[in-house]
């Protein structure tokens, strides 16, 4: 056992990461005045520092942020919960793949984002349209975790439950499905920086609110540190859906040995 | 052990059809045989000969092509809660822990939760698992698992224990302590069992009787009475110097140094 020697690994991993930090934050500030770099091209920290708080209280970042992180939740949510239940039902019935699955591949191959326009010619500039690029591009990767698990159940665990005299409907909750959320929370680790993604997109795309609208108009303002705060606002984001899956996960798959998690959040 | 026939093959014989072609192999062919209340009769054989195959009979998973199954005189149409099965494979479902995958059957068979509950306690304590009963299966040792495999299949109390190869994947010292185990249990419980084994020892220092297979298609080409004491203690049993003769017979039946040796006449 390395229980001694793990603690001492993890401290020098996180003193490296905040001396990384430090490093980073540093160079930001005065790199590019060192190097001559104009700010239009790369605003010091301290510039784009400033245009936060500005655009917190006179340009409604917080409106911004908050419709992105809706859009986000919603297109996830959905998502996560349509590529679920497809996944299960692909899985529990060949037939149904099999009939399905050039389609399947097809519009998995397609580059999900590029149906935003599409979207926004059929519902205007909502948020629906941001939304339905999210749950579309969110779908994939839950949905096939889910098939490949359903797919890989060991026959002899479903042959000792069919022994015992289970109903199809008790073999898909005492077996298949619990053993499908390890994979499937690797989906929804996926998805959920999917989904920021996808609503991004639609905002660049059209619509006056949101991250990704904050961006565009700050790039035709040639106002760097402004597209410099909402990418960092859209990185928080992510960030924060990323680590609320993470949380549900190690809740809900705790009976797992800790390494499974690995060291990576 | 009395008379009565808890489980009987008649007549079975069982066709796939071949993954390659469209031609049927046969596994097993005319199987015949019964086990009484209170036997355990060990199933020995060369690799492929089908005995999986007659396991999955009797426990109703397949449905044999020509023949029957019967346990307590009823044909086997379908699982039933009177026999249960248990495999090399532990199967503990790791989400559960141990005291939840012992009472997983009788979950299953909707037995009233407080009973099984209870059940599965003193199936634990008496396989020592007691304080191990809040574990998940990833914390236990590969004997430990088996045990709590063991406990599962008598937690739904049948009367015919379907056994295949259950101790194959411990080390061998593990599995001497799991054979008087289950030895013991089904001695004070009086349950009925098939063994499926290549260990030949573990054959003859189980069982009441062991019925050796041909190979591929399968049929039963002799059944040999262990007549020896201790059925209940496997490891009593083991160093009764008769055991070393049974083995040489089951060795015999089977061809074990025979095949080798013609090969070797066939080259030189």
């Amino acid at each position: 056992m390395n229980g001694a020697a793990r603690p001492s690994s993890v401290q020098k991993g996180t003193a490296t990461s905040v001396i990384l930090l430090v490093v980073f934050l540093a160079a930001w500030q005065w790199g590019p005045g060192l190097l001559g770099v104009p700010p239009y091209i790369v605003p010091s920290l301290s510039m784009v520092a400033r245009e936060f708080v500005h655009d917190w209280q006179v340009s409604h970042l917080l409106l911004h942020t908050g419709v992105t992180a809706g859009e986000v939740l919603a297109g996830f949510v959905l998502g996560s919960l349509l590529g679920a239940f497809v996944g299960y039902v692909l899985g529990m019935s060949p037939t149904a793949e099999l009939a399905l699955s050039p389609y399947i591949l097809a519009l998995q191959i397609a580059p999900k984002v590029a149906f935003a326009p599409l979207f926004i010619l059929w519902m205007g500039f909502t948020v629906y349209p941001k939304i339905l690029v999210a749950i579309l591009i969110v779908f994939f990767p839950v949905m096939v975790n889910v098939l490949t698990a359903i797919r890989g159940v060991d026959p002899d665990l479903i042959n000792l439950a069919r022994a015992f005299k289970a109903t199809r409907a008790q073999i898909f909750w005492k077996i298949e499905f619990p053993a499908s959320l390890p994979p499937m929370f690797a989906g929804l680790r996926i998805g959920s920086t999917l989904a920021v993604v996808g609503v991004v997109v639609g905002e660049l795309v059209g619509g006056n609110v949101g991250l990704g609208y904050l961006l565009s108009f700050g790039e035709g303002q040639a106002n760097t540190p402004m597209v410099f705060v909402s990418i960092v606002m859209l990185t928080v984001v992510g960030g924060i859906a990323y680590l609320a899956v993470i949380i549900v996960e190690r809740r809900v798959l705790h009976y797992l040995p800790a390494r499974s998690f690995g060291g990576n959040i | 052990m009395s008379d009565v026939v808890r489980l009987e093959y008649r007549n079975v014989t069982m066709r796939f059809a071949e993954r390659t072609g469209q031609g049927m192999l046969t596994a097993v062919r005319g199987v015949s045989f019964s086990v009484r209340d209170r036997e355990l009769v060990s199933l020995i054989g060369p690799s492929g000969c089908g005995k999986s195959t007659l396991l999955n009979i009797g426990s109703g998973l397949a449905a044999p092509s020509e023949g029957a199954a019967f346990v307590d005189r009823e044909q086997v149409a379908g699982p039933n809660a009177h026999v249960a099965f248990m495999l090399q494979k532990d199967l503990l479902l790791p989400w559960r822990t141990v005291a939840e995958n012992v009472t997983f059957g009788a979950e299953i068979q909707r037995q009233p939760p407080a009973e099984r509950r209870q059940r599965a306690q003193r199936l634990l304590a008496k396989f020592n698992l007691a304080e191990f009963s809040d574990h998940y299966p990833h914390q236990l040792s590969g004997g430990m698992r088996q045990r709590a495999a063991l406990a599962r299949t008598l937690a739904v109390d049948p009367h015919v224990l379907l056994l295949d190869e259950p101790f194959s994947a411990v080390d061998a010292q593990t599995r001497m302590v799991l054979q008087r185990d289950l030895a013991l249990t089904l001695q004070e419980a009086g349950k009925t069992a098939l063994l499926i084994t290549h260990d030949l020892i573990e054959a003859v220092t189980l069982s009441d009787r062991v019925l050796v297979m041909s190979k591929r298609p399968g049929s039963i080409i002799d059944e040999i009475a262990i007549e020896l004491p201790h059925r209940d203690d496997p490891i009593a049993r083991r160093q009764d110097p008769k055991v070393s003769d049974y083995v040489a017979r089951l060795m015999d039946r089977l061809g074990i140094g025979h095949d080798e040796l013609e090969a070797m006449r066939g080259e030189a």
